[in-house]
């Protein structure tokens, strides 16, 4: 292949001449530092231009002395032009000056300022010798010498060379404006920045704007003055003088800045509230959006942002609107979210309420371990991580090529599709093998195997539930994932008690409204109302009252009771818990959950026991599950507090405002309808018939009428108390009264040797404030027995008139209303053979199976079969 | 929950021999504690004795089930396995059929096995005998009956059936309405 060429040049060597190389740039320093530039060389044409200066200067200077010599006085107008000038551009100035006192060096003058000069600055006419263009407020800087100069050049010219023509003059006053107006800028510079010494300039020339004439002598000494600072400025080059002016610029650049900033800031802050032709206008959600921002900033900081005639409930009133409007909940919910949180903290979980929480499985102890069912789903395509540390059995599911509920390990029972905050009210309750445990509200089950397969198929678990379509799914569920040791049984949880108690553990996650959930089932935000959550407390407080009968307290390893609800409502959870505090022997435990927030102890005006800051919240926006609550109740004693017939009371109170609400429900549900009096004169009656007829201790009523009449006025106070979510739905009403009540009945009761069947009815009636006198007889006679029900039909035809009277007669507000429901009731009897089971079957169903009364239960029950 | 009578009794161990053979009686003597078969609405449930007698407090209607269901009484007397049964079928097996993993699906699905989709069948199997069906990496997935003996099957055309669906955990998804 030969050599390789050397390409690269070498240095040549040796004798002979050599190609020139450029060196490398050498710097002087002395060109980065402007100070010592005195000595640099300048070039022929500087050389040139600084020669003319010179000359300039001695023509100048003869002419000034010629000036003084003349003693010339002022005149107005030139006082007032060297005002406006400035130093900062000498050679302009010279320039200038040269132009205007000789004409013989044209070429000298720039052409451009030659074109500004047609700016209409000066005056043309003969008023220019007193009229002054009007200027700003700009005020001069320190005059420079040249200034000096050329004011008293002007001087010169106005004053003494009368003879020299209006143009020349024209022409100079229009130079001296543009002049001004190219410095204008450093003029306002300074002005900004507000120097002591400025201002004390500005006076002065104000000053002599005004009084011209007296003060010859202070301007001589200003003058001076800036001669003297002048000189200074005529030791910088002009690029320094440029930096100076830049800087300058620069520092009042950011003060504007800041200020405007500051401005604009406040003028942010002072949000109005619309007024109410605004409020009728639509807006977008944009709009809405950035109202609610607005709105809360005001909030965070009401004092400063606030408005003053406005009060903070109407900016509140407003927010809970907007967030109405922009994430679609109804006003009641917004309400008492607003009342939970903080308003930052809401925004966080009105935002997480919108986004769906990730999808979470629970592995089956009983057929797989979790490493062994993660990597088979992995083989499936499903991208997977544990749930986190505090749980060993929960999997986080990310994304799947395949859907996860139809796996064939999901049907061979490896898993359960659960949410993560179903994992926690089984950890809390802690179950241990070999006891018996109920849960109380199981379906569809994942909490119920989830108990199981912590037992390992040991001892005995309750599963129970009241919907007996939902029981289907417990049942399949169970059987899937292989829980053999379970009884499923599809009871009224309240109940529960009667049918079997001794429980080592009970877990009720009580139905509730749901409003922890809103990302799963969005309905929630715009349906649940007070009447809802009324219903649903009521519930929960039996069932929870019930859930701890059930226990046994003297159990070894337990007798504990985990309450839990996917509601973040206070009135579902605290309040509940409070509640049977206050009724049974039980103490919050710690739920032995290390994450979560710890319940109220206050909340509004409510305080609660202390002890409830062991329970634990989850909030979507917190925690990433669906909000939830948990709460671990211990039983110390089997023993219950109250005396039977204040149980029994707590349980009427309860029944009728389950009732009561149910009533208003189904009211709500058929006040579309069309109502025709004479038809619901019969119904209300027979309802009532219905209801005694169910009762199975109606025989009681025989006996004592009158002492019936007796107490009836004495409790009505009762009744009344617990009608009234069906007249006004409030807030639902803290603990106290009800103990109030409940010790007021407990008195009448005790006096009183009656049965509980007795008031019940007396409850009853007083609910349909009816005059009792004529109503009570009907069913006295009727009413003893199963026996007797075809009479009761019998009957009731001819006894319908009297009873239209009586409703006609006591026209209560609240007969119309019990009108509404009449169409329902009064066609089913008469298909069916049997008028008074159905009703009590049919009401059931309206209300949405919330409640049986305890003897029609099993009667209404047996029919539905039938059907 | 009430004991089955001698006629059904009878029915149910000569269906569960098909199946599980003579290990019927572990099912019967298990060390545990006493397990039991009831009737309960006509369907059978194999639970252990304790849970049985606290089982009785709930009355007739509101109980829904206790332990495990086997299958269900037609009213023909004819008893038929559900696949809920298949808990207490697999381990006790005798006689097993695995099908390909290409076919697991379709078999959760209901069809029938072909000879395509057998993957592994247990020798000395005769013509319907009762198996159960595993997937290729022993996840029990239903039970049926062979279509053919085991020697058959391997002369058998590919597309011919050979093992005949009975009930299958896919069912857990497609039935459970009517499951229970």
């Amino acid at each position: 292949m030969g050599r390789k060429a050397e390409y690269s040049e070498k240095p040549k060597k040796g004798p002979g001449r050599k190609a020139r190389k450029q060196g490398p740039p050498v710097f002087r320093k002395k060109s980065f530092a402007p100070m010592e530039e005195e000595d640099k060389k300048l070039s022929h044409r500087q050389k040139q231009r600084f020669v003319k200066r010179e000359q300039k200067k001695v023509v100048q200077k003869a002419k000034l002395q010629e000036k003084r010599a003349k003693g010339a006085q002022k005149q107005p107008q030139v006082r007032r032009k060297t005002a406006y000038n400035s130093d900062s551009e000498p050679e302009e100035e010279v320039e200038a000056q040269e132009a205007s006192s000789d004409e013989e060096v044209p070429q000298l003058v720039p052409a451009p300022i030659n074109t500004k000069s047609a700016a209409p600055k000066g005056f043309t006419d003969d008023n220019d010798a007193w009229l002054k263009p009007k200027k700003g407020k700009k005020l001069p800087e320190p005059e420079s010498e040249d200034e000096e100069e050329l004011e008293e050049d002007s001087e010169d010219e106005n004053g003494l060379e009368a003879a020299e023509s209006a143009e020349e003059d024209e022409e100079e006053e229009a130079e001296d404006d543009d002049e001004d107006d190219e410095e204008e800028d450093s003029d306002e510079d300074t002005a900004q920045v507000g120097k002591l010494a400025d201002l004390s300039d500005d006076e002065a020339n104000s000053d002599d704007d005004f009084d011209i004439s007296g003060d010859e002598d202070a301007a001589e000494a200003e003058s001076d003055e800036d001669d003297d600072d002048d000189d200074d400025d005529d030791d910088k080059l002009p690029i320094e003088r440029a930096n100076k002016k830049l800087k300058k610029r620069e520092a009042k650049d950011a003060q504007l800045a800041e200020e405007e900033m500051q401005m604009t800031v406040d003028h942010q802050d002072v949000f109005q509230l619309p007024t109410e032709e605004e409020k009728t206008e639509e807006l977008t959600l944009q709009q809405v959006q950035q109202r609610i921002k607005d709105v809360t900033l005001v909030l965070s900081d009401f004092k400063k942002y606030r408005q003053a005639d406005r009060s903070r409930g109407e900016y509140i009133e407003l927010l809970r609107q907007d967030l109405c409007l922009y994430y679609s909940y109804n006003e009641f919910l917004m309400e008492k979210l607003m009342d939970m949180f903080p308003l930052t903290e809401l925004m966080e979980y009105l935002e997480a309420s919108e986004v769906a929480r990730p999808l979470t499985i629970r592995t089956n102890t009983l057929k797989t371990r979790r490493r062994d069912l993660a990597a088979a789903l992995i083989n499936r395509g499903v991208n997977l991580d544990p749930l986190g540390k505090w749980t060993k059995v929960g999997l986080v599911v990310f994304n799947s090529t395949v859907p996860l509920g139809a796996t064939p390990e999901y049907l061979a029972g490896h898993y359960m599709c659960q949410g993560a905050s179903s994992l926690l009210p089984v950890m809390a309750l802690a179950p241990q093998e070999n006891e018996r445990i109920l849960d109380m509200c199981s379906a569809p089950g994942g909490k119920g195997s989830h108990i199981a397969s912590i037992m390992k198929n040991t001892g005995t678990l309750f599963a129970n539930d009241f919907n007996r379509d939902r029981v289907k799914a417990v049942q399949a569920n169970f059987h899937r994932l292989g829980i053999v040791n379970a009884i499923i049984s599809c009871e009224d949880g309240t109940k529960f008690r009667n049918i079997i108690t001794g429980f080592d553990r009970v877990l009720l996650d009580a139905p509730c409204t749901g409003t922890g959930v809103v990302s799963k089932d969005p309905s929630v935000k715009t349906t649940k109302s007070e009447v809802d959550v009324q219903r649903c407390y009521n519930l929960q407080r039996k069932l929870l009252l019930s859930a701890i009968d059930c226990v046994d307290a003297k159990s070894k390893t337990g007798g504990f009771i985990v309450y839990s609800t996917c509601s973040v409502l206070p009135e579902e959870n605290e309040w509940v818990i409070d509640y049977a505090l206050k009724k049974r022997n039980v103490k919050l435990v710690d739920t032995g959950l290390n994450f979560g927030v710890n319940g109220f102890t206050n909340f509004r005006q409510h305080r609660f026991h202390p002890s409830l800051n062991l329970t634990r919240r989850y909030y979507p926006h917190t925690h990433n599950m669906d909000g939830f609550y948990v709460a671990k109740l211990q039983k110390f004693s089997n023993t219950i507090p109250l005396t039977k017939e204040q149980q029994e009371e707590d349980e009427k109170q309860l029944d009728a405002a389950i009732e009561a609400e149910a009533a208003s429900a189904a009211e709500s549900a058929t006040e579309g309808e069309a109502e025709k009096e004479t038809e619901a004169g019969d119904k209300v009656p027979r309802k009532l018939l219905g209801k005694r007829a169910g009762k199975p201790s109606l025989t009681d009523i025989e006996q004592d009428l009158k002492k019936k009449k007796l107490e009836e006025s004495k409790t009505k106070y009762v009744a009344k108390v617990f009608e009234k979510p069906v007249k006004a739905p409030k807030q639902p009403k803290p603990e106290k009264p009800q103990e109030e009540k409940a010790a007021l009945s407990n008195g009448n009761g005790s006096s009183k040797a009656e049965g509980k069947a007795s008031k019940k009815r007396q409850q009853e009636l007083q609910k349909v404030k009816k005059t009792p006198e004529t109503d009570q007889k009907v069913p006295k006679s009727e009413s003893p027995s199963k026996v007797s029900k075809p009479t009761v039909n019998g009957g009731a035809s001819p006894a319908t008139p009297e009873r239209k009277q009586n409703l006609k007669k006591s026209a209560t507000p609240k007969t119309p209303s019990k009108l509404v429901n009449a169409p329902h009731e009064d066609k089913v009897p008469l298909l069916e053979g049997k008028p008074i089971k159905k009703q009590n079957n049919l009401k059931k169903k309206q209300v949405g199976q919330l409640k049986k009364s305890k003897a029609s239960g099993k009667e209404g029950k047996k029919q539905k079969f039938k059907k | 929950m009430k004991r089955l009578s001698d006629e059904r009794a009878k029915i149910l161990f000569e269906k569960l021999s098909k199946y599980i053979g003579t290990n019927v009686k572990q099912l019967i003597d298990r060390p545990d504690g006493t397990y039991c078969f009831r009737e309960h609405k006509d369907r059978v449930y194999y639970v252990s004795e304790r849970i049985l007698k606290l089982s009785e407090c709930f009355g007739y209607k509101q109980l829904v089930c206790v332990g495990t269901c086997f299958g269900k009484f037609s009213k023909t007397n004819k008893l038929k396995f559900q696949i809920t049964a298949l808990n207490y079928l697999a381990p006790y097996a005798q006689y097993k059929v695995w099908v390909k993993s290409s076919f697991e699906q379709q078999f959760l699905y209901g069809n029938h096995i072909p000879k395509t989709g057998l993957g592994r069948i247990t020798e000395n199997a005769g013509q319907y005998q009762g198996v159960v069906v595993y997937s290729m990496n022993d996840l029990p997935l239903g039970f049926g009956v062979l279509a053919r003996s085991t020697t058959d099957c391997k002369t058998a055309d590919p597309l011919t059936t050979v093992c005949f669906h009975q009930s299958d955990i896919g069912e857990y998804i497609r039935t459970e309405e009517t499951l229970f």
